[in-house]
């Protein structure tokens, strides 16, 4: 109210309402907001891919079944890789909240390279996979495991495109504000592809073994 | 490598065999756009254009000439679909007796299916996206959306998916699976060329646009209104199109999902909706209307507000039941996603799924009858001025409810039985479409182009448009419900019954009215563009308006508020008049603003080559056209310029201009 | 406003002259129930359409700008009344109960997979009636009808006698059509690879016409047929003037009838392969293709396991060349016998119980 009296417009004056503000408006950054919105709707299209899998994950055609082609040994090692990441990244948070650049960015470069180990174990188990004839065409059920598996592969892979990215950034420009947001926007990312991980880690491969 | 391999690497399957120069009407139109393209062309390059529009309009990242672009990028690609439409009513008034019509079926089934997607994707879309991006931001006392850069981009990215579409008229040939593009028709077994992938490269592009409007819009209206707005105090546009773009961020992700299954199956030999291998084509049809029916509200709901807006400023009075129209846009909102099976009784679901479905879909009737009788009794007590956005509010309400009846009749299953994919279905579905959204995006664009340009639309051809429009589309579909009744059902190319011809005629006639309405409707544009200084306003709110945008002036300055408003009621800026609150005019601050960026329209155009690249299996440059969109957008975060402050003297000096004005004119 | 009531008359002038439209004027017990439950919907929502109508005109009307009404009784700020707001909700609220009621009840009675109970208004179905059953399949793009009972098929052209319950059985051999004749009952998609149910009954006779109604392609606006609602007598000369054709249906002819074509004269079959309509059903008229009820039954026991990934396979050459067909590159899964190991040697499925 005391910015109204600073203001001598005779209709402002005789009227005890403000109508217009006298400071610079500042309205609240709506980066995380957005892209939590972003995730969200990320979020649906896996949820459109688990349900497609979940309609056509016992559609075998007469071919072979996640119990005849996991190897749920490789996959829990997967499964480490991913989610050791996402501690690693959980520190590299702790440390900006320090302003260490050296240390997040230490930490940052490990998530990335547990990453690599994920993309790179996946694709050998793809590689195989297909090797032995059990490629996306051979049933309906491969079709929606390679798809809901290798859509995860892909945001893991521009997750990490990202990362570097953000690295570079980062040490080009230090942690400004606008580089603390984008490492907050992407640890977001890469916690959330943790928890679709264990959505497939848990319907495709431990439910897939099931009998 | 020899030169047919690496024709084949760069031009994929594309030959000079694509170029449809073999078809009259496609080499006619195709000369009729280059001639026209070229003359736009030379006009622009003749007054030196090319720099102003690349500074000012398509690097921008103003949301209001964002928003005009959607506009005009709309309204052209109106002309196209609707150029579809008289091309179908015109094959079926004369394709009886034994004659062909003029559309053998290769050509005709791909117009009927670049007429849906062209109308709602490129044409509805767009126009309802513009007017909230206009809109929206004044509405709630903000100076931008959230993110101007994303807005600037999501509306390239649009623009490209039109492009994309345009481009299988003349290279290639496009879909011929109707709209929603059912699998196994659209599968590869059946559908080997090109047409589909065009069908699904372009909605993703353009998908990728919309979605993010969605999310920008959302954060827009949730983080910058104005102090004192409450959710309660927002205008009822804003509410529907918040509720719309929450729509819009929680339906397109499963479109985008369920093309990309078709696309794999297309591309990569998946067996997702194939008849083989397992695969399962009913999963493609619930999956694409659990898109698809929320998709019509993301449609309808921004023109609730538009009505809602309009019909409280021209009855001069509040808005009857505020709070009421609020629950239901969100109840609408909410069931909009518990209703999508009743676009396929027919598919043998069982008793109780469908009238599941079927209530469910009626109940909807209920919040939107809630809406029809709160605008009934807001102009109850009121006084209708009935300009051209007032006609247009009326022409909807008696046209939507006779959709709507027609809606609940399709919605009881056992009668859906007989009328489902009928002619009477077609009639209802363009009954809510053109009587609802058609009617009020020229309701809003009548309504706030003042607010754009600075001076009103042609009243007396503005009215010539809304008689030709309403009497138009009774005339063009009342036929069409009969034909319903007879058992005609739709995407017929010729028939065998002589006495059903006489209806397609008049349905004919309809669409020739309609052409009439389009035609004033361009008419009235260019006509106000030349009277614009007799129809001038320089008061900023020529309708004496009642919310924020009608607080600044026509058009308004690039910072839309020279000073953000403070809010206390509901209709806002209508308060602020009451209570005489005035205009501040000292004590300016800079202010500020984001800066033009060309990055937006740069990923756009490599997202551009990379779905043509895509469709024509062009691999290699679909690889360097994604490397493309990702360096682009990488390069884009390492700009860190991208913001600037107007200076306060700037802004004194526009708004001083303007008191000038105003002074003189009171 | 004039102008449109003008222009709204004759339109309903114009719409009451289309009363003899096939869906007002059914032929069928089921299309009539469905046409009844029309006008009942536009009855009770009339109810309240007609009232609103009126006030919208009738407003806009009395409260124009420069009115008696709207200078007199103009309220800028009267924007609530609770009693209007009840109305304004319960209103719709009352017509869409009473017809979510009739919803729910016809939608179960008139369930399409549901045997007929009766053939007419208080004409129910004599104990112990058989439906006639037939067996549909849509075609690219034309209509196959076969009659399990008689043993016969016909192509764009059925017949069923006048008053007997007939069950359809309703598939499609690639893409997705509706199997509509207006007259009899509504309509409802033929699918590959699976089967929809019509039960409905015809209580006239006559030629009737039948499409299909859902686009389904090139020549989908010829895939007609003729339905011939005849007497008893009438349809068994008509089931022994198909008998007397000398063809036969059998899997290899299937396969060549399957091909696309459009404006397909009609025509008759004198015998059909004994299992020919579950062999399109499950998509196993090929010798060596798995039916898809086998693969659903070894999918429901694990699938065949890693073998299983080289039992894919296509119309071999030999008879694709006796029948004249080109290699559409199309695959499938093959037939249990012709599961082969990687070095071609014959094997038995992986073992597993079926």
């Amino acid at each position: 109210m005391s910015d109204m009296h600073a203001t001598p417009s005779a209709a402002l004056a005789e009227n005890q309402t403000q109508f217009w503000m006298t400071k610079d408006h500042h309205p609240e950054n709506g980066t995380l907001l957005g892209f939590w919105i972003y995730l969200m709707s990320d979020c649906l299209i896996f949820a459109s891919l688990f349900a497609v899998y979940g309609v056509l994950g016992r559609s075998y055609a007469g071919g072979p079944s996640g119990a005849d082609l996991f190897e749920l040994p490789l996959v829990a090692l997967n499964t480490t890789m991913l989610l050791l990441s996402s501690i690693t990244y959980g520190f590299a948070v702790l440390e900006m909240q320090k302003n260490r650049r050296g240390t997040m960015m230490a930490w940052l470069i490990i998530t990335g390279l547990f990453g690599l180990a994920f993309l790179g174990i996946e694709m050998y188990e793809f590689a195989h996979l297909i090797h032995e004839g059990a490629g996306p065409q051979r049933s309906a059920f491969l079709s929606s495991f390679f798809t809901l598996v290798g859509t995860h592969g892909l945001h893991v892979t521009f997750g990490i495109v990202w990362l570097v990215t953000l690295l570079v950034q980062v040490g080009k420009h230090g942690l400004t504000g606008a580089n603390k947001r984008r490492i907050m926007c992407l640890s977001m990312f890469w916690h959330f592809l943790d928890v679709v991980w264990i959505g497939v880690f848990t319907f495709v491969y431990l439910m897939g073994v099931l009998p | 490598m020899n030169t047919p391999d690496l024709a084949k690497l760069i031009f994929g399957r594309l030959t000079l065999e694509a170029i449809p120069y073999h078809e009259p009407i496609l080499l006619a139109t195709f000369a009729g756009v280059a001639i026209g393209g070229i003359a736009l062309l030379a006009v622009i390059t003749k007054y030196k254009l090319w720099g102003y529009l690349w500074k000012e309009w398509f690097t921008s990242i103003d949301h209001k000439k964002i928003g005009i672009m959607y506009m005009v990028f709309g309204i052209v690609m109106l002309l196209r679909g609707f150029a579809d439409a008289l091309m179908m009513r015109a094959q079926q008034a004369i394709a009886f007796n034994g004659n062909p019509g003029f559309l053998p079926p290769h050509h005709y089934d791909q117009i009927f299916t670049a007429h849906g997607v062209i109308m709602i994707f490129f044409v509805a879309m767009p126009l309802v996206t513009g007017l909230m991006n206009y809109v929206v931001p004044l509405q709630i006392g903000a100076r931008d959306v959230a993110f101007p850069f994303l807005n600037n981009f999501s509306f390239w990215m649009t623009v490209a998916g039109g492009l994309l579409v345009m481009a299988s008229l003349f290279v290639g040939e496009f879909a011929r699976t109707g709209w929603l593009a059912y699998p196994p028709l659209s599968g590869l077994a059946q559908s080997p060329d090109v047409g589909v992938d065009y069908y699904i490269w372009s909605l993703q592009v353009a998908g990728v646009g919309t979605t993010l409007s969605g999310i920008n819009l959302i954060a827009t209206i949730v983080k910058m209104r104005a102090p004192g707005m409450t959710m309660m105090k927002m205008p009822v546009f804003t509410w529907t199109s918040l509720c719309t773009n929450v729509l819009i961020v929680a339906a397109f992700p499963v479109l985008t999902a369920v093309l990309v299954l078709l696309a794999l199956d297309r591309y990569a030999g998946t067996n997702f909706f194939t008849n083989d291998f397992g695969g399962n084509a009913m999963m493609y049809v619930n999956l694409i209307w659990i898109w698809g029916h929320p998709e019509v509200y993301i449609l309808v709901l921004p023109v609730f507000g538009v009505f809602s807006e309009v019909v409280s400023t021209f009855s001069q009075k509040r808005l009857f039941g505020y709070a009421s129209m609020v629950y239901a846009t969100v109840v609408i909102t909410v069931l909009s996603y518990l209703v999508w099976l009743h676009h396929f009784f027919t598919m043998g679901s069982g008793a109780s799924v469908n009238s599941f479905f079927g209530i469910t879909t009626m109940i909807i009737s209920i919040p939107t009858g809630a809406k029809i009788f709160n605008w009934l009794f807001t102009m109850y007590r009121g006084r209708i001025n009935f300009d051209v956005p007032m006609l247009w509010t009326v022409g909807f309400m008696v046209t939507f409810v006779i959709g709507g009846m027609t809606g609940v009749m399709l919605a009881v299953p056992p009668a859906d039985f007989l009328l489902h994919n009928s002619l009477f279905l077609i009639a209802h579905f363009h009954n809510v479409i053109i009587g609802g959204v058609i009617f009020g995006l020229f309701a809003g664009i009548n309504y706030w182009f003042p607010k754009a340009f600075g001076f009103r639309l042609d009243a007396f051809w503005g009215k010539c448009s809304f008689w030709f429009w309403l009497v138009g589309f009774y005339v063009a579909f009342m036929p069409l419900y009969v034909l319903g009744f007879m058992g005609v059902t739709r995407r017929m190319n010729h028939f065998e019954d002589p006495s059903l011809q006489i209806w397609f005629q008049i349905a004919a006639l309809g669409a020739v009215l309609i052409a009439l309405g389009i035609g004033s409707f361009l008419v009235q544009i260019y006509v106000s563009i030349k009277n614009r200084d007799k129809l001038r306003d320089v008061t900023g709110d020529p309708w004496h308006g009642r919310t924020l945008e009608w607080a600044t002036s026509s058009p308004p300055p690039e910072y839309n508020f020279a000073f953000t408003p403070v809010i206390h009621e509901a209709d806002a800026w209508w308060d602020m008049k009451e209570r005489n609150a005035g205009r501040r005019t000292e004590g300016y601050l800079p202010i500020h603003m984001p800066k033009n960026t060309a990055a937006g329209f740069v990923i756009a155009a490599f997202a551009f080559v990379f779905g043509f690249a895509m469709i024509w299996h062009m691999f290699l440059i679909a690889g360097l056209s994604f490397l493309g969109i990702l360096v682009s957008a990488i390069t884009h975060t390492f700009n860190y310029k991208r913001d600037y402050y107007i200076d306060a003297g700037v802004v004194e000096r526009t708004e001083t201009a303007r008191t000038e004005e105003l002074a003189a004119h009171v | 406003m004039k102008m449109l009531r003008g222009l709204l008359i004759p339109a309903l002038a114009l719409l009451l002259s289309g009363c003899d439209a096939v869906l007002f004027s059914p032929s069928g017990d089921v299309a009539r129930q469905q046409r009844d439950l029309i006008f009942i919907s536009v009855v009770l929502m009339l109810i309240i359409i007609v009232p609103v109508i009126f006030l919208i005109l009738h407003f806009a009307w009395k409260y124009r700008a420069g009115s008696k009404a709207a200078e007199a009784e103009y309220d800028p700020d009267w924007n609530h009344s609770t009693v209007l707001e009840l109305i304004v909700w319960s209103a719709p609220l009352i017509i869409i109960i009473a017809l979510g009621a009739i919803t729910w009840t016809s939608t179960h009675k008139l369930d399409p997979y549901r045997p007929l109970d009766q053939i007419g208004p208080s004409r129910p179905v004599a104990a112990g009636t058989k439906p006639l059953v037939v067996e549909v399949v849509a075609l690219d793009w034309k209509w196959l009808f076969l009659y399990p009972e008689q043993g016969i098929a016909t192509v764009n052209e059925m017949a069923a006698p006048v008053d007997r319950p007939i069950e359809f059985h309703i598939t499609a051999s690639n893409v997705m059509n509706a199997f509509f004749v207006p007259s009899l009952a509504g309509m409802i998609y033929a699918m590959p690879g699976m089967e929809t149910k019509l039960n409905a009954v015809m209580n006239k006779t006559g030629d009737f016409e039948g499409i299909s109604a859902n686009y389904s392609g090139a020549g989908f606006s010829d895939m007609r047929f003729r339905f011939h609602s005849l007497s008893q007598g009438d349809f068994d000369a008509w089931v022994a003037k198909a008998k007397a054709s000398g063809d036969a249906l059998q899997r290899d002819d299937y396969l060549k009838l399957e091909q696309p074509s459009e404006r397909e004269p009609v025509h008759y079959y004198g015998s059909v392969a004994g299992d020919l309509y579950n062999r399109i059903l499950n998509r196993c008229v090929e010798a060596n293709r798995m039916c898809t009820s086998d693969m659903m039954a070894l999918d429901q026991a694990g699938g065949q396991g890693i073998v299983g990934t080289y039992n894919v396979t296509s119309l071999d050459a030999k008879t694709r060349s006796r029948l004249g067909l080109n290699d559409d590159g199309r695959r499938y899964v093959g037939a249990l016998c012709a599961a082969r190991g990687t070095t071609g040697e014959a094997m038995t499925p992986a073992g597993r119980p079926l």
